[in-house]
C-alpha cells in the first residue's frame, strides 16, 4: 500500500503510464463509436437506440466512480495515505460529469421514446440523488480556508454517502413501486441482441479507461499545482 | 452516564434561556405549512390529499434550522475542546447534542404537527399515525443533522452547506415517513414503521460514530 504512497514515484510511473493509456482509450473510443452508428437500429427504438451507448456507460461510471471515491477516501483516512486523498478529490468531478451527462443522455432519450424528458422513475431518481451526493461532496470540500480539513470532512461525507446510497436506492425502488409499476418505462426487452450488446461493452471499456486517463492526469495536475504552491510560497517568503 | 445528563441538561438549559431555538422551529413549520394552501389552493381535498408529505417535508427543512449552532457555538468558545478532553467518549457527545437538538425542535413539531395537519383538512383519525411516524424519524433527523453539522464546522456558509449535505440523505426518511402516515396506503403501516425503526436503529450507533470522527477532524 505505502510503495504507492509516494508522489514522486506516481509522478514518475504515470509519466511512462499516460501515453499509452490516452492511446488505448482513443481506439477503444473511436472503435466503440464506429461500433455504435453501424449497429443496427432497434426494432422498437429506432435510431434512438444509440443513445444508450452513452447513456449505459455514463450511468455505470457514475456509480464505479462513487465506488472509487469512497474507497479512496477510506484509504485517506485510514492511512494517511496522501494519493488516495488527491485520488478522491479528483475523482468528484469526474464523476459528478459523469452522472449529469447520463442524466442529459437519458432525458435526451426519454423525450422520443416515453415522451417526456424526466418521469420519477426510481432509477432516474436515485442517480438524481447520486448527483447531489457528488456536488455536496465538492461543496464540502471547497468550503474551508484550510484545504486539509476541507479533504477530510469530504471523506468522511464519502463514506456516509456510501452506506447510504443502497438505503437510498432501495427506498426510492420501494417508494415507486408503491406509486406506479415501471413496466412501461422499461427497455425493450430482457434480452440484448449480440448487435447492440458488443458496442455497449466496447463503449463501458472505453467510458472506464477514459477514467482512469482523466483521472491519472488531474492527479498529475493537482500534485504540479501543489507543487507549485510551495515554491510560490517559499519564494515569497524569501523576498518577504 | 452523569457527564452526559449533564452536557444534555446544560444543551437544554442554554436553549430556554436564550430562547429561540426550539420556538423559531416550529414557527418556521407552521408558517411554511401555511404557505401551501395559498400555493396549492384551498380545495380541501387537494390538501388532504397533500397533507401528510407537506407535513414531512416542513419537519425535515425546520430540523435544519438549527444544525448550524449546534456545535459552532461550543467550538469558538473552546467549550468543545474541553469536552473533547472530558472522560466522556466523543461519540457520547455528539449523542446528548444530538438528542437535545431533538428535544428542542423535534419534540415540539410532534405537538404541532397534528394542529398542522388539521388545518390541512387531514382526516383526525389519520393523526395517532402521523404523530406516531414522526415521533420515530425525526430523531434520525436530528442524528444524521449532527453529522452535517460537524462536517460543515467552521465551513464557509456552514447553515446553507448542511442542508445541502444532509437532505439528499434523508430521503430514505421521508419516502417511509410519509409511507406510514399515508391512510390511503394498504394495511396498517408496520411495514413502513419497521422501516423507519430500523432507520433509527443504524443511526444511533453510526451517525454519532461518524460525526465524532469529523469533529476530532475539526479540533486537530
Amino acid at each position: 500500500m505505502h510503495r504507492f504512497a509516494n508522489p514522486a514515484r506516481f509522478m514518475r510511473v504515470s509519466q511512462i503510464v499516460l501515453p499509452w493509456l490516452a492511446t488505448v482509450t482513443v481506439l477503444f473510443l473511436v472503435a466503440g463509436l464506429v461500433m455504435s452508428f453501424l449497429a443496427p437500429p432497434d426494432y422498437q427504438q429506432g435510431e434512438s437506440v444509440r443513445i444508450m451507448f452513452v447513456h449505459v456507460p455514463a450511468a455505470w461510471m457514475a456509480m464505479c466512480a462513487y465506488t472509487s471515491l469512497a474507497l479512496a477516501s477510506a484509504a485517506a483516512l485510514i492511512w494517511r495515505h496522501p494519493l488516495a486523498e488527491i485520488a478522491a478529490e479528483e475523482t468528484a468531478p469526474l464523476g459528478a460529469v459523469f452522472t449529469g451527462l447520463c442524466l442529459v443522455s437519458g432525458s435526451l432519450w426519454g423525450q422520443p421514446m416515453w415522451g417526456t424528458w424526466w418521469a420519477w422513475d426510481a432509477r432516474m431518481t436515485s442517480v438524481l440523488v447520486l448527483f447531489f451526493l457528488y456536488l455536496g461532496y465538492m461543496a464540502l470540500l471547497n468550503a474551508f480556508d484550510d484545504p486539509t480539513r476541507g479533504r477530510r470532512a469530504a471523506a468522511i461525507l464519502a463514506l456516509v454517502g456510501f452506506v447510504n446510497v443502497p438505503i437510498i436506492k432501495f427506498s426510492v425502488e420501494w417508494w415507486n413501486t408503491l406509486h406506479q409499476p415501471a413496466s412501461v418505462l422499461r427497455m425493450g426487452g430482457p434480452t440484448i441482441d449480440p448487435s447492440i450488446l458488443w458496442p455497449l461493452l466496447v463503449m463501458a471499456v472505453a467510458f472506464t479507461l477514459l477514467f482512469v486517463t482523466l483521472l491519472v492526469l488531474r492527479m498529475r495536475a493537482a500534485l504540479i499545482e501543489r507543487k507549485i504552491r510551495v515554491l510560490d510560497a517559499a519564494a515569497s517568503g524569501a523576498l518577504g | 452516564m452523569v457527564s452526559f445528563k449533564a452536557l444534555l441538561l446544560r444543551d437544554l438549559r442554554l436553549a430556554f434561556r436564550q430562547g429561540g431555538d426550539g420556538a423559531m422551529a416550529v414557527i418556521f413549520f407552521v408558517l411554511a405549512a401555511l404557505l401551501f394552501p395559498f400555493g396549492l389552493g384551498p380545495e380541501p381535498e387537494a390538501l388532504a390529499r397533500d397533507a401528510v408529505g407537506i407535513v414531512w417535508v416542513m419537519a425535515l427543512l425546520a430540523s435544519l434550522l438549527a444544525l448550524d449552532r449546534l456545535f459552532q457555538g461550543d467550538w469558538e468558545d473552546g467549550s468543545l475542546d474541553l469536552m473533547a478532553l472530558s472522560p466522556l467518549p466523543l461519540e457520547l457527545v455528539v449523542l446528548a447534542k444530538a438528542l437535545g437538538h431533538w428535544l428542542v425542535s423535534g419534540l415540539p413539531l410532534l405537538i404541532a404537527a397534528p394542529i398542522v395537519a388539521s388545518m390541512l383538512q387531514f382526516d383526525t383519525a389519520g393523526l395517532p399515525r402521523l404523530v406516531a411516524a414522526l415521533a420515530l424519524g425525526t430523531p434520525t433527523l436530528s442524528l444524521l443533522g449532527a453529522v452535517g453539522a460537524a462536517l460543515t464546522l467552521g465551513a464557509r456558509r456552514a447553515a446553507v452547506l448542511v442542508s445541502l449535505l444532509v437532505l439528499p440523505l434523508e430521503i430514505p426518511l421521508l419516502i417511509f415517513g410519509v409511507a406510514a402516515a399515508d391512510p390511503a396506503a394498504t394495511g396498517d403501516g408496520s411495514t413502513q414503521f419497521m422501516v423507519l425503526g430500523a432507520l433509527l436503529a443504524l443511526a444511533l450507533p453510526l451517525c454519532p460514530w461518524a460525526a465524532a470522527a469529523a469533529l476530532r477532524q475539526a479540533l486537530d
